[in-house]
């Protein structure tokens, strides 16, 4: 299941490798991460979602927030939190007398034409990752698709002393992960 | 302020820090630093291989709580010091490794001896630097000491590039730490935790102490037999924490896990509260976890807030240093100590049960008149060790080494226990020997392991090492031998160790130190008398039992209270 992970950290070099590496030396599959500095040019602030189980969710939140570099690591999967993407599409061999309903259809998703040529046009759109994943399914009907994707950001809508700390005293959801032999 | 080179600055700051010893092996980009070294009174230990480096800066730190350091040149050098890197970060024992690298213009074009040493290690240390500005290079080295040896300890290495090394700037040398804000340590516990947990131990019946290797890195051994003491609880220990409570003790059971007594893994499973302390129950201690002392409520102190509820969740979890948390847990016990009467008869019923169990199944074994059993050989060199420094390879040899010497008191016994690295005795002994000259130091090996770390006899006869290296030889991989015996219907495959085998006596000759060997029950005693009265090194070969199978022990899958006790005899869960 996909866990939301945002976190705070140094702005450094390594500091990339290190996060990543605590999720790859596990083999989770990171679905996106984006990252890039803070108000506070020496902090960086990260977003990943990755493919990870539940029962493992809390732990690994631990591990990364146990890194030198990482100041913070939030769980947001199950916070409210706002999570957008930004996307750029390009619809190619469109059939000429489709042209005008696609680019009506994409102002019902409120994307942009950013590029425009006889052979294709490219939008630009943000929103929620399933917002987008509509647009794409959408879009597809309409010629060939192209696309590159941010991969998610996201902002708790919790105010900061309220977000989901890593517990270490004893907390109903956080049992450890299933006993393997 | 002069103008320093980075070599000096490194050397100097590595000084600042406490050096006494660097063990090390010079190269191409690193011959800078060697060049400060000639003529500085740090001093240098010259390895016969970099892995063997980081194994003996482990010995050192293991040995005196002290940073270890080691060097090693770029490249081939870096990478050798991998595997004692990653050892050093399963049992959190805190190393420094400075490695040099390549100069920055040369980075990522494959330049000679380059190796990408901060991607390779990032997975084998706490935490890792490269440095490419002159600048911030005592910053770092003083950084990556704290680092090592703060909160959980453990391996941090430094990769310096040539160019910073033969650079030049004046050096400020200071004791302050930049800010540090993804490091934050939590070392004191406060004042409800203290209280949650005191009222929870005294509602215990049955209560088990389980100290690991925590307790010695935070030489908290008088805290916890103090503990031990207040509630009357027997108390247990992982390989890392021998040496934490004497073993004449009246709480003291002995070793759990795998291979550990029996009496220790009943006391565990059938305990009604698990108080650990500075453990992680891992999963040689632990056996199958959904069947793991079903019946106990935890209390888990550590200092890394990833071990409580990593393998067991905690009832009641305190993030601290645990030698800090006890002393405190303790002084409330005895503030509470009316507490103690509703559950004191209890808690004798359950210590004279535990403490019969230790009686009815004590380590034991068929003696032999004919061969040297490997358990007689333990008992032999418990006799004659005293308060030597023991440091144990991997496998058959060190969990024999585990049951049946005595330690009594902490940093006495050195052990790769969550990597089970062979080819660490040998070293890590070498290591203690330097940080320890006032103490012996013995290495115990299987013919395995010590052929692992072999070179390193000329670096005993260079350096005058006294270190008294003791082969328990079975001619086999003796653990792998065992598990084929008990699981693969004794298809011994790839673990013969005996063709090839060097002739001990002719081996320590060539390399210019004294050595035998010795095959007679009788001949043992004498064998390490003469060992351990010798002024210098000795390499003595005791030729084994063939096979013999340690016990008890827990087959992989099992319950801790499953062991099969002895050959043939599988014992289910508590008489």
């Amino acid at each position: 299941m996909k866990q939301l992970i945002s976190l705070l950290v140094e702005n450094k070099a390594g500091s990339l490798m290190r996060v990543a590496g605590v999720l790859t030396s596990r083999g989770y599959n990171i679905h996106s991460l984006t990252v890039a500095k803070t108000l506070d040019p020496t902090l960086s602030s990260m977003t990943i979602v990755a493919e990870v189980s539940d029962e493992n969710r809390p732990l690994l939140i631990k591990q990364i927030t146990r890194l030198v570099n990482v100041v913070k690591a939030v769980d947001l999967t199950e916070s409210q939190a706002v999570q957008r993407e930004l996307s750029l599409i390009k619809v190619s061999r469109i059939k000429p007398e489709m042209r005008s309903a696609l680019t009506k259809e994409a102002e019902i998703f409120r994307a942009n034409i950013v590029d425009a040529t006889p052979s294709h046009y490219t939008f630009e759109v943000t929103g929620s990752p399933e917002k987008i994943d509509a647009l794409i399914e959408l879009l597809e009907h309409y010629g060939e698709v192209e696309m590159v994707r941010s991969g998610s950001m996201a902002m708790a809508r919790l105010p900061k002393n309220q977000l989901p700390v890593p517990s270490f005293r004893m907390d109903e959801e956080e049992e450890p992960a299933e006993a393997k032999s | 302020m002069a103008l320093m080179t980075g070599a000096q600055i490194l050397i100097e700051s590595l000084a600042r820090e406490g050096t006494d010893v660097i063990f090390g092996y010079p190269g191409g980009v690193t011959i800078p630093v060697y060049d400060v070294l000639y003529a500085h009174e740090l001093k240098h230990i010259l390895v016969r291989h970099e892995e063997n480096a980081a194994f003996m800066a482990q010995g050192a730190a293991r040995a005196n709580g002290k940073v270890g350091v080691c060097m090693a040149t770029s490249g081939p050098g870096a990478t050798n010091l991998t595997t004692g890197l990653v050892d050093a970060l399963m049992d959190s024992i805190p190393i420094v490794a400075i490695t040099g690298q390549v100069p920055q213009a040369l980075i990522g074009r494959d330049a000679f001896q380059e190796a990408d040493t901060f991607g390779i290690t990032r997975a084998a240390t706490k935490h890792n630097y490269l440095v490419k500005d002159i600048e911030e290079l005592s910053q770092v080295i003083h950084e990556a000491f704290y680092i090592a040896l703060s909160g959980r300890p453990g391996p941090v290495l430094v990769d310096i590039t040539k160019d910073v090394l033969l650079g030049k700037t004046h050096f400020h040398a200071s004791d302050e730490l930049r800010p540090l804000r993804g490091y934050e340590l939590r070392l004191d516990p406060d004042e409800a935790e203290i209280e949650e947990a005191a009222a929870f131990l005294w509602e215990a019946e049955r209560p088990c102490i389980y100290a690991g290797g925590g307790i010695i890195t935070a030489e908290a051994d008088q805290e916890v037999i103090e503990i031990s003491e207040i509630l009357g609880s027997p108390l247990v220990h992982t390989v890392m924490g021998h040496g934490c409570m004497p073993v004449d003790h009246p709480n003291y059971v002995s070793m759990l896990g795998m291979h550990g007594g029996y009496a220790a893994n009943m006391c565990m499973s059938k305990c009604d509260t698990i108080i650990g302390l500075g453990a992680r129950f891992d999963d040689r201690v632990t056996g199958r976890l959904d069947r793991f002392a079903p019946d106990a409520r935890v209390l888990h102190v550590d200092v890394d807030p990833c071990e409580i509820n990593k393998n067991r969740r905690a009832d009641v979890g305190v993030v601290g240093d645990v030698k800090r948390v006890l002393k405190k847990l303790n002084a409330k016990l005895r503030e509470t100590a009316e507490k103690a009467e509703a559950g004191a008869e209890a808690r004798k019923g359950w210590h004279d049960q535990v403490m019969g169990w230790k009686a009815e199944h004590p380590y034991g074994y068929e003696k032999s008149a004919t061969e040297i059993k490997p358990q007689f050989l333990m008992e032999s060199i418990n006799e004659r060790k005293g308060d030597a420094n023991v440091a144990v390879d991997v496998g058959q040899h060190q969990m024999w080494a585990a049951q049946y010497l005595h330690f009594n008191k902490p940093r006495r016994w050195q052990s790769s226990s969550g990597l089970g690295t062979m080819g660490f005795g040998m070293p890590a002994a070498m290591g203690a020997a330097v940080a320890k000259p006032d103490q012996m130091s013995i290495a115990i090996c299987g013919d395995g392991g010590f052929q692992m770390a072999l070179p390193e006899l000329a670096t005993i006869v260079a350096n005058k090492l006294p270190v008294k290296i003791i082969i328990m030889n079975n001619g086999w991989l003796g653990m792998v031998r065992q598990w084929q015996d008990l699981f693969f219907e004794k298809r011994y495959s790839e673990v013969a160790m005996a063709p090839g085998f060097p002739d001990i006596p002719m081996l320590a000759a060539a390399y210019g130190m004294k050595g035998s060997t010795v095959r007679l029950p009788e001949d043992l005693g004498p064998a390490l008398d003469e060992a351990f009265a010798e002024p210098g090194p000795f390499l003595l070969n005791v030729m084994v039992t063939r096979e013999e199978n340690v016990y008890p022990m827990v087959p992989a899958g099992g319950a801790l209270d499953e062991m099969i006790l002895g050959p043939q005899k599988p014992v289910a869960a508590g008489d």
